[in-house]
């Protein structure tokens, strides 16, 4: 393998890291930007997609099914959370929400196991993206390719929606000032919901998406939570932008400390968010400045 | 009313207390497995063999189960270990899965002389520079199961190899151990890497590494979801055509072969059993185990399965109390499902062979173990143990 090629894999190995981390963050951040909430089963979410994601694809034989089914099945499940437990707990202030949501975790875990059992299962990727890809002499795996393109499509979709559409313009307003945007005539409360609802629903494709790759087994979601709240502080709450920029900065952190730095590799993230949190505290492009 | 709902609790508790030591056992055992977490499989693999030595002796009636879980937890393990030996008073204990539960019970089982069959933990300090008399291991230990593929690689045209493990005790001691016996047969270890455990699941990064050094085999150490993550990527990255993927058999364990799919397949392990051996008493035990559980057994059924024959072969010799079964336990020796068997008496470690497979897919389209090759009666060095 040629010097350029083994770091032009790399830096794929990095993009993909890094949209996966964009897909469960995005979500997190506008939730915690919008509804000032901070819902810590958002993990918990990425794991049932992926579950979710596996079953229907062994039940049809398809990967799509599982694809599309994730979505809207933890999408339903954000709803029923939304309306039985966090709408309560808007005004019941930070500390104790992290309380009802990390508790939310244990029994999302205790679920797993008792529907899907202890033992990690998988599945294999669709058809059309089995096998690797070679572009200038670079080979990678296609479905990895598939993943990086799916990010930024998602990327791209949410921000034009969030800049060019009357929808976006609401949102924006409601994370700014959100009596400021209900005096002027607009429904917070429901752009709330259904921005929730696009967060959920993005978390259960991200594990619809990583099944392949990463068996789904019980933990999953405990695991890279804490990946994602890095990206979410790092980037700052409650903006597109911000969770562009934390799941690059943490994604190709995490890659190549990993072949630069062996030793500190796990490490690296953590100082990164030290870093910002000294320097900007606010993250790096917060909502409200 | 809540009066006499606390006062029913209390009569039924009398009553259940009352129950407990007018049993007609003769026998306590105390299981001290995962029941929960995220060795909760493998600690029920473990149960159900031990449950099924039982049977098969006739001896169900005569032992008193007591089952603790330890969440995988050292501290709650070794208060469990506590109450099984103080309150409930069990002659002999089983367990653990994990090595750093086993650490922490160690010294409390060894001060109050409480026999305790290991049922998998694999660390090496257990039967070496920390053994006991007490503690006999049916299980394996991290070396004895990676030592004797050093020697079988190079015998196979293996030259050079790059190896991967997760970054904890048992990651290092089956890797160490394999490398060096690698070494000594004259191959050459080109590239080591330990990856953070229980937080890698992309191993591309790695795995592009590995293949910049262009090893001729890539050795590694990884169980349950890192095994199967591990697998798929290996094979998604293309390594698998040019390099083939050696490993612990743990890598391609039964339990979960399944899971990796066709991915697994070509991939060589060692291990101490595989479902597929070719003897009367493997083909019995499967059968059995098929018959009772409707599943093809593991490794951890059949280290079950053995730690409760041993117990079953002590009971036999005529021991009866603890300090009996302590002694009798590192004489027993029989032919189990995976072999001869015996305990070595330097170490209290199990001497048993060691098989080379290959996963590779059956007539009936499942995949399955192919036996390669068996290293015979495979012992560890005593390491400084002093029994």
């Amino acid at each position: 393998m040629s010097d350029w090629s083994y770091w032009a894999v790399q830096t794929l190995n990095g993009l993909q890291l890094s949209m996966l981390l964009f897909l469960l963050s995005v979500g997190l951040t506008v939730i915690f930007g919008l509804l000032h909430f901070v819902n810590l089963a958002h993990g918990a979410l990425y794991a049932l997609g992926a579950y979710i994601g596996i079953s229907a694809a062994t039940a049809t034989g398809s990967y799509w099914a599982g694809f599309a089914a994730a979505p809207v099945v933890v999408a339903l499940t954000g709803i029923l959370l939304y309306l039985g437990l966090m709408k309560r707990m808007r005004r019941a202030g930070p500390m104790n929400q992290v309380l009802v949501t990390l508790g939310l975790i244990f029994v999302f875990v205790d679920i797993f196991r008792l529907v899907w059992g202890d033992i990690a299962i998988g599945t294999v990727e669709p058809a059309l993206f089995t096998g690797r890809s070679e572009l200038f002499g670079v080979v990678y795996p296609t479905y990895r390719l598939f993943i990086i393109g799916l990010g930024a499509l998602v990327m791209a979709v949410l921000a034009l929606v969030l800049s060019r559409t009357q929808l976006g313009a609401m949102i924006r307003a409601g994370v700014d000032n959100d009596q400021m945007a209900a005096c002027l005539g607009v429904n917070v409360e429901k752009i709330f919901f259904l921005v929730f609802c696009v967060g959920c629903a993005l978390a259960g494709l991200a594990g619809a998406v990583a099944a392949p790759v990463f068996s789904a087994h019980p933990d999953m979601g405990t695991e890279i939570l804490i990946s994602t709240l890095i990206v979410v502080v790092v980037g700052g709450m409650g903006s597109l932008r911000g969770a562009i920029a934390g799941s690059f900065l943490v994604g190709f952190a995490q890659t190549f400390g990993t072949v630069l730095l062996p030793h500190v590799a796990s490490l690296l993230i953590y100082a990164l968010l030290a870093l910002v949190l000294v320097f900007r505290p606010t993250g790096l492009f917060p909502a409200r400045a | 009313m809540i009066k006499t709902v606390t006062g029913a609790l209390v009569c039924a508790s009398f009553a259940v207390a009352a129950a407990g030591p007018a049993s007609a056992a003769d026998y306590k055992v105390g299981m001290l497995l995962p029941y929960s977490g995220v060795y909760a499989a493998l600690g029920q693999d473990i149960d159900d063999g031990f449950m099924l030595a039982l049977e098969e002796a006739g001896m169900v009636d005569q032992v008193e189960m007591v089952r603790e879980d330890t969440e995988v937890k050292p501290p709650v393990g070794l208060a469990k270990t506590r109450k099984m030996v103080l309150e409930d008073q069990v002659d002999v204990l089983v367990g653990p899965v994990s090595s750093g539960v086993l650490g922490a019970v160690r010294d409390f089982v060894d001060q109050t002389k409480t026999p305790l069959i290991v049922a998998n933990a694999g660390n090496d300090a257990a039967t070496g520079e920390n053994c006991s008399p007490y503690i006999v291991r049916v299980s394996f230990s991290n070396s004895q199961v990676n030592r004797p593929m050093g020697q079988w690689m190079v015998d196979n045209g293996v030259k050079s190899v790059y190896t991967l493990a997760p970054d904890y005790a048992a990651g290092q001691q089956q890797i160490t151990a394999f490398a060096d016996a690698f070494k000594e047969a004259g191959g050459e270890v080109v590239g080591q890497e330990y990856t953070p455990f229980r937080t890698t699941q992309d191993f591309g990064p790695y795995l592009s590494q590995a293949q910049s050094t262009n090893p001729d085999a890539v050795y590694v150490f990884y169980a349950g979801s890192e095994a199967i993550n591990f697998v798929k990527q290996y094979d998604a990255f293309g390594l698998k055509d040019n390099t083939t993927l050696y490993g612990s058999g743990f890598l391609t364990s039964p339990l979960y072969v399944d899971a990796e799919g066709p991915a697994a397949i070509g991939v060589i392990g060692s291990l101490h059993y595989i479902p597929t051996l070719d003897t009367p008493e493997n083909k019995a035990f499967v059968e059995a185990v098929q018959k009772k559980y409707d599943r093809v057994p593991s490794e951890y059924t059949v280290q079950g399965y053995d730690a409760g024959r041993s117990f079953v072969e002590a009971i036999k010799s005529g021991a009866t109390d603890k300090e009996a079964i302590a002694k009798a336990l590192p004489t027993v020796s029989y032919t189990s499902p995976r072999g001869p068997v015996s305990i070595d008496p330097a170490t209290n470690n199990i001497i048993q062979n060691v098989y080379v497979y290959e996963t590779v897919e059956g007539d009936d389209g499942k995949l399955t173990q192919k036996l390669l090759g068996t290293v015979e009666n495979v012992k560890d060095a005593p390491n400084g143990c002093e029994l």
